[in-house]
């Protein structure tokens, strides 16, 4: 039938008009990961107490978490440089997220993209530096990429589950990283443990604090940390394949019925989300470690999990929990020195922020007062 | 038992679902409880049973008030409900389902299986309800299930019994016989309120009817001929309604959409559609009735090119489409109204400009090489609203915030205001209010007039008779009957639905 029934312009103005978010919206937005990182730090403190440690020397590892994680431009390089990791891999896991795949495997696409990375680091002499950070870069998301296209060519070709396909991925890359740093043309001249020959100086991402303190860790990789918050976000919300991305993570039957080809969307995501921690692999061993050795992933592949939840799938929202996650590994760090405190104290924060964040239910019980009153939204 | 409801008000929040209402419901007699939905019929009964607890109001038992803090202690007090949809588990027998939650216990708190049964046969005497005790659920029939229903409330000592939309399921046949058994068990003293928005069936049923429109009662007639369809209509909508869908006298056109010996499996390699022939031309309105799960969502599938055909031919103005993807017959100029609204057609977590785009959004018009043109979507969406009246304060709202009448004339939306050829509807009005259904169905009409071919597959009679030129009759996956839609005789598509038509078969 055709178009022309009406004389179009009809509409007011007041219909392209978006509504300011309301309450609930905030609450869970905003109130709900506070009050779960405030709980966390509590029980913290109440999981310290009952391990037999005094008051004081809780109060001075809480000072240190602070101090090591914003206190100084060092704490604040060294948060950084633990935050891009978190957040470029956590970007990944948000994107599944959004497309309704759980991605459990960023630890494995870490390990691939960063030993596919150091090969590519070391492997070029003589390129110039503008070649060859941005080559190893791409080669390291690449890797990680096509590796987490494994699962989900698996979930669109068979079913397979991919948080299933991707925790066995996992343990395979464990292994093959095992094996692949003993082989003769990647294992260092000399060496008998299985440890990488090191990345080149030109393969390096710049660091960029320097000239205020050698020390200083912070590097380049910070800015494409930045950025692929920004193309996330423009991914995600401006773009056609974003916009298949989130119909298919609502409603998997409404984007088939409206003839969106599932089997693509899950393929290209899962590549997305992989290349997304394959970089965060590529930028640990060329703006951090300078080589790779069994586990350099460091559970941060399973920290960005955490990240992308905390972040609620949105890639500000991950920047800022990656950030967050960034100071308490730093903090942490700050606090085994100070206090004494060990570190996997930073674990039981983190772990606890995680229930609260999964369980808001369990935050508004405990706060009442900073909620509206829970909502009957029932009508007929 | 005699139930009064004095003065009942359910507020929620600044919503008020239900104001001030005042009913009788007394022993041995149907109240018959019409309005739209969204009208505060479910939600007054909800009151009733015990779900919810009243704003203000109370509910007096036999002249004595009470108040129920949960569903248990209003059965206990002998009130019962049978939902529309049943609480029922497939793999359980009658006798087990029934029970269940209340099971008569031995010692050791063993499961006394046999008098659970000799329970439901004396309850299946007293009733004429002729269920078996031992059948499995999922091999009954949905009648027959929602006696299984009606079984546990008896079961539980209801002596009111709250029936909500119970003929919706139901074929012709078997609204015949569950009216029977309400009529039993109004004679056996029982009191029933029966709830629908189907006019029909409540002045039939129903000792009074009580009409309720925006939670508030707006009309009762103490004997169902007081009041007429229309005035009923009127009462409920607030204002007339026609029934009767403008006709185009014009004959249909070419042949548009062809379908040959068309077989579809499900998952588990069944046969769901059987064999299927039938063509619709351009004009023409053909509707395919038939009780739910007889195989018609998987030859809508199928023709959306939703599903993988198992066999057979579809031709489309003379070509094979049988292996085209749905976005293929999308640009073909195929539209899809899907059945399920809420599952397939929309994404209710996503705005109504997004859901208007939801299968033309790579469409040059809204995108420009990877980017989507968010502004020219926001603004065809307006237009969109206004164009289908949609009610909608924003484009931005998300559509999950809007009521189903709305909803569905955003599918409607999306799937009409472009240049279509052929549209297939399914279900299109579901569960919509009267004001809707009109809309809609007139929206469905233009379309044909406009010299579409549409296909309309519905589960309700009348919506089928109101709006077909050609009717066909799908029962178990096979085209059972043909009949012209401008003399077709509803009870012999009642027969053929059910399966047991002797005349003529397609």
């Amino acid at each position: 039938m055709s178009e022309t029934k009406k004389p179009t312009n009809g509409f007011s103005e007041a219909l392209l008009r978006r509504a300011a978010p309301d309450r609930a919206a905030w609450e869970d937005l905003v109130i709900v990961p506070l009050f779960a990182v405030v709980v966390a730090l509590l029980l913290g403190a109440a999981a310290m107490l009952a391990t037999d440690v005094d008051l004081a020397t809780i109060g001075r590892s809480y000072v240190a978490l602070v101090s090591g994680s914003v206190g100084s431009v060092n704490a604040i390089s060294e948060t950084l440089t633990s935050a891009i990791p978190l957040t470029l891999a956590g970007l990944g896991i948000a994107l599944g997220f959004r497309a309704g795949l759980f991605n459990i495997g960023a630890e494995g696409q870490i390990l691939i993209g960063g030993m596919a990375a150091v090969v590519t680091g070391f492997s070029f002499p003589g390129l110039p530096m503008i070649v060859h950070v941005p080559l190893v870069l791409i080669v390291g998301a690449l890797a990680g990429g096509l590796y987490a296209a494994i699962a989900g060519w698996l979930r669109a070709a068979t079913g397979a589950h991919e948080v299933i396909s991707t925790i066995m991925l996992n343990l395979i890359s464990y292994r093959l990283v095992d094996y692949m740093l003993r082989l003769d043309f990647i294992q260092r001249e000399g060496r008998s443990d299985p440890i990488s020959k090191s990345v080149l100086e030109n393969a390096e991402l710049p660091r960029l604090l320097t000239w205020l303190d050698p020390n200083l860790r912070l590097h380049a990789g910070v800015f494409l940390m930045i950025g692929a918050v920004i193309f996330i976000h423009w991914l995600l919300f401006k773009t056609r394949m974003g916009f298949e991305f989130r119909a298919s993570g609502e409603n998997p039957e409404a984007a088939r019925y409206a003839g969106m080809r599932a089997g693509l969307v899950i393929v290209l995501a899962m590549g997305l989300a992989g290349a997304l921690a394959g970089l965060a692999g590529a930028n640990q061993v060329s703006g951090v470690l300078g080589r790779a050795s069994p586990g350099f992933s460091a559970g941060i592949g399973f920290d960005a999990i955490a990240v992308a939840l905390l972040g609620r799938s949105h890639p500000w929202g991950v920047l800022l929990a990656g950030l967050l996650f960034g100071a308490l590994e730093a903090g942490g760090r700050q606090m085994q020195v100070d206090a004494g405190v060990s570190i996997d104290l930073i674990g039981i924060i983190q772990a606890l922020i995680i229930v609260f964040i999964a369980a808001p239910l369990l935050v508004r019980a405990l706060f009442p007062w900073g909620f509206s009153k829970a909502k009957t939204s029932a009508k007929e | 038992m005699n139930v009064e409801l004095r003065g009942i008000t359910k507020r929620f929040g600044s919503f008020t679902a239900v104001n001030n209402v005042n009913l009788q419901i007394r022993a041995g007699e149907v109240l018959g409880l019409l309005g739209e939905n969204g009208a505060g019929k479910s939600t007054l009964m909800n009151v009733l049973c015990g779900l919810y607890a009243a704003t203000e109001g109370e509910i007096l038992i036999d002249g004595k008030p009470v108040s129920f803090a949960g569903p248990g202690e209003a059965i206990r007090a002998g009130i019962g409900m049978v939902h529309q949809h049943f609480m029922l588990i497939p793999v359980f027998t009658v006798a087990e389902n029934v029970v269940l939650g209340v099971e008569p216990t031995g010692r050791l708190d063993h499961l006394d299986l046999v008098k659970a049964r000799a329970q439901v046969r004396e309850i299946n005497d007293a009733y004429g309800l002729e269920v078996d005790p031992d059948a499995l659920i999922e091999t009954l029939p949905v009648g027959v299930q929602q006696r299984v229903e009606i079984i546990k409330v008896l079961f539980r000592s209801a002596d009111l019994v709250i029936f909500d939309e119970p003929t919706a399921v139901l074929t012709p046949q078997e609204v015949v016989e569950f009216f029977a058994i309400v009529r039993s068990l109004r004679d056996s003293g029982k009191a029933i309120v029966f709830i629908t928005h189907k006019l029909g069936e409540i002045r039939e049923i129903s000792d009074h009817i009580a009409v309720l429109r925006r939670g508030e009662i707006v009309g009762h007639a103490d004997r169902p001929d007081a009041l007429s369809e229309a005035d009923l209509a009127e009462l409920m909508v607030g204002r007339p309604v026609s029934f009767d869908v403008k006709r185009n006298p014009n004959p249909p056109g070419e042949p548009l959409l062809e379908v040959a010996d068309l077989m579809v499996l499900n998952n588990n390699d069944d046969v769901v559609v059987d064999d299927i022939s039938l063509m619709v031309r351009s004009g023409e309105i053909v509707g395919i009735a038939g009780v739910q799960g007889n195989g018609q969502s998987a030859l809508v599938e199928a023709l959306t090119g939703l599903t993988r055909v198992a066999g057979g031919t579809v031709t489309f103005k003379g070509k094979d489409i049988t292996r085209a993807s749905a976005r293929e017959r999308h640009h073909m100029g195929f539209a899809h109204i899907p059945e399920d609204r809420q599952r397939t057609g929309l994404i209710p977590a996503f705005t109504i400009a997004e859901n208007m785009v939801l299968d033309s959004y790579y469409d040059d018009r809204f995108s420009k090489g990877p980017t989507m043109r968010w502004d020219v979507v926001n603004k065809a969406a307006a237009n969109a609203v206004v164009d289908f009246d949609v009610r909608a304060t924003s484009v931005f709202d998300a559509v999950s915030t809007l009521s189903g009448g709305n909803q569905q004339k955003v599918i409607v939306a999306r799937e009409m205001s472009r240049d279509t050829e052929f549209l297939i509807a399914s279900q299109p009005t579901r569960g919509l209010d009267v004001g809707s259904i009109e809309y809609i169905h007139s929206r469905i009409a233009q379309a044909r007039d406009e010299g579409d071919g549409v296909l309309i597959v519905s589960s309700e009679l009348d919506e089928i008779l109101a709006l077909s030129d050609r009717i066909l009759v799908m029962f178990k996956g096979r085209i059972v009957a043909e009949f012209e839609g401008v003399t077709a005789d509803k009870a012999a598509i009642g027969l053929a639905m059910a399966g047991r038509y002797e005349g003529a078969t397609a």
